[in-house]
């Protein structure tokens, strides 16, 4: 590509390149910062003048995060929350988003408006009446209450992502299977769900990526002694200030798991969510 | 990810040619199936019924809630919640600082919207220009930092940006000139949001940059040779060709953006140490510190609907591109 490329054309690809890089280095350094702190001997890491550079490798800070809190409850409750939420999210939001995508009936408009604004209202602005509700009917500082709230954010998610993967598979396959003898539930099972999975399964784990995340609700909703993952993050700052190195360590057994399933679905995701965006 | 390959059937290419001028075609409704209309709101009936539990009454209660009074007693059940008509808004409308929090809460949202949408223009551009290696780098840092936990990220920068052991502070203060050893970022209310606005940004551009590129790969190429031969530059390019291509994509994010930067709560929030101090507060903290910290949960559903109203102008917006989109099947 380049071989025939003018000297001028070169050398203003070489300016490009290294404003890319730049871009790299700016977006890619807080990552780096974070793993760098996390794994440097921890007078290193508190240090005025720090070097850019990894000075030494050690695993104390890590055993320092274990030390400040309880890592594997909180680890625990939130898996607990986000696969139960994922499991009736996906579930669910199937049933829903092969309604909306596969019938023609009165009122699918506003069933699609309905859930598409339900995603727009911002989760801050309910956590009052959310707040009260379960305290009414004793749920809170429950798991159960967590995982109830969450599907207000999941279920709108998981319809219209599963919507857009049933959108593309064409029709003709199911009329095929139908006009060959099988039912509407037989071609359903047999032609469509086989070349739904891998946007089920992309559907599901970004899904668990939001659950996972999800703070507000979590401080609010369940106690001190019940918190989960990403609270357990706030426990290294107190009043005496915050212990940032170890605090690095915690972050960073927090971020790599769920980047690394982040990276597995980013671009299914991707293609599902913009699928259509360009078409109008 | 072969099996990813079946999903996108050879039958229906994505359009390639430029959008036709005027309203798009009718979109084609969905065959009606045999089962008869008993059929799809039995599939809706779960998802329905969750949504108007865990939404529906909850979005009922936080109206009836603003117009009552509703304190700490009537949250132990000692008092009824009595009504009070408009006074809890009225409150609200007439206290200065509110007015405060509504303005700083447009200035952060615009700021980080704008700041959002233009860097990821940009570096959706830059992109098509560099070379196969440097994008793949990009792509990676961009992958990253969007796949990071909010709370991971904020715990990051508040290490970034620390007064005394920060990277930032000794990285500028390495300039001539340039002074920052134990400079505190969140000492004032200005520079301390302008931080948790690059947070934000950080954060939300990669999104922005990934779904742009998406869009600029459907420009046709043709187009921008035709307007080239008629002389116009870069700038007239990307302006009379890419913009009208990209526009849907544009408004899609730039509402979304909007909707989520008016909702940024953890950011400020953990900053903050969970206390964010007055010159921090946005809506959302606001509300939030009105019912939890104050105990007046009446005043907080007031000023979280008046959040809510404030952002249905952007959801309608939002919502009519969606459906054109949603619609064309």
């Amino acid at each position: 590509m380049t071989s025939t490329a003018s000297p001028a054309r070169r050398t203003s690809k070489a300016g490009w390149n290294i404003l890319g890089l730049l871009v790299f280095a700016t977006a890619g350094f807080p990552v780096y910062w974070m793993l760098d702190t996390a794994i440097k001997p921890a007078k290193d890491a508190i240090d005025p003048d720090p070097s850019l550079l990894p000075t030494g490798f050690t695993l104390d800070n890590f055993s320092r995060a274990f030390d400040i809190a309880d890592f594997w409850g909180p680890v625990g409750r939130s898996l607990i929350v986000s696969l139960s939420v994922v499991l009736i999210g996906v579930v669910v939001g199937m049933l829903a988003a092969l309604a909306i995508s596969r019938f023609a009936f009165r009122g699918r408009k506003i069933v699609i408006v309905g859930i598409l604004a339900v995603q727009m209202v911002p989760l801050v602005a309910m956590i009052i009446p959310v707040f009260l509700l379960l305290n009414d009917l004793h749920q809170y500082d429950k798991l159960t209450g967590l995982i109830i709230t969450y599907l207000t954010f999941i279920l709108p998610f998981t319809v219209w992502t599963l919507r857009g993967f049933i959108v593309n598979i064409p029709r003709e396959l199911e009329e095929a299977a139908m006009v060959d003898g099988c039912s509407r539930t037989g071609a359903f099972i047999r032609v469509v769900f086989p070349l739904l999975a891998p946007g089920m399964v992309a559907t599901s784990v970004y899904g668990f990526i939001q659950a996972w995340n999800e703070y507000l609700y979590a401080l609010m909703l369940l106690s001190q002694e019940n918190q989960t993952a990403t609270v357990w993050l706030g426990n290294f700052t107190t009043k005496h200030g915050t212990e940032y190195a170890p605090m690095m360590a915690g972050a960073t057994m927090m971020a790599v798991p769920i980047v690394v399933l982040f990276l597995l679905v980013q671009r299914k995701m991707a293609a599902g969510l913009t699928a259509g965006a360009v078409k109008g | 990810m072969s099996a990813a390959d079946t999903t996108t059937p050879a039958k229906v290419p994505p359009p390639r040619q430029a959008p036709p001028p005027g309203p798009p075609p009718r979109p084609r409704r969905p065959a009606s199936a045999k089962g008869g209309t008993a059929t799809p709101w039995l599939l809706l009936a779960p998802c329905l019924l969750i949504l108007a539990g865990v939404m529906g009454y909850p979005l009922v209660r936080l109206v009836t809630l603003s117009f009552q009074k509703f304190g700490q007693s009537q949250l132990w059940g000692f008092q009824e919640p009595e009504s009070v008509g408009f006074a809890n808004f009225s409150k609200v409308l007439s206290d200065g600082d509110f007015w405060q929090v509504v303005l700083r809460t447009i200035g952060f949202t615009v700021g980080a919207v704008v700041f959002t949408m233009v860097l990821g223009m940009l570096i959706a551009l830059l992109l098509q220009r560099v070379s196969g290696w440097v994008k793949t780098l990009i792509n990676i840092a961009l992958v990253a930092s969007w796949g990071m936990p909010v709370i991971v990220a904020t715990t990051v920068f508040k290490w970034l940006f620390d007064a005394d052991y920060g990277i930032l502070n000794a990285l500028v203060s390495k300039l001539p000139g340039v002074d920052l050893i134990g400079h505190n970022w969140f000492a004032s209310g200005p520079e301390g949001l302008a931080v948790i606005m690059l947070l934000v940004v950080w954060g939300a551009v990669p999104f922005v940059v990934i779904t742009l590129s998406a869009g600029l790969t459907q420009v046709p190429a043709e187009l921008e040779e035709a307007a080239r031969l008629d002389g116009a530059g870069s700038w007239g390019v990307f302006r009379y060709v890419t913009l009208p291509v990209l526009k849907p994509v544009i408004v899609m994010l730039t509402t979304l953006s909007v909707i989520w930067d008016m909702g940024v709560f953890p950011q400020v929030f953990v900053m903050r140490n969970g206390h964010p101090e007055a010159q921090f507060q946005l809506l959302t903290t606001y509300s939030y510190d009105r019912a939890f910290v104050v105990n007046d949960y009446a005043q907080g559903s007031a000023i979280a609907l008046i959040t809510v109203v404030l952002l249905l102008g952007v959801v309608a917006v939002y919502m009519r591109q969606m459906l054109k989109i949603g619609e064309v099947e």
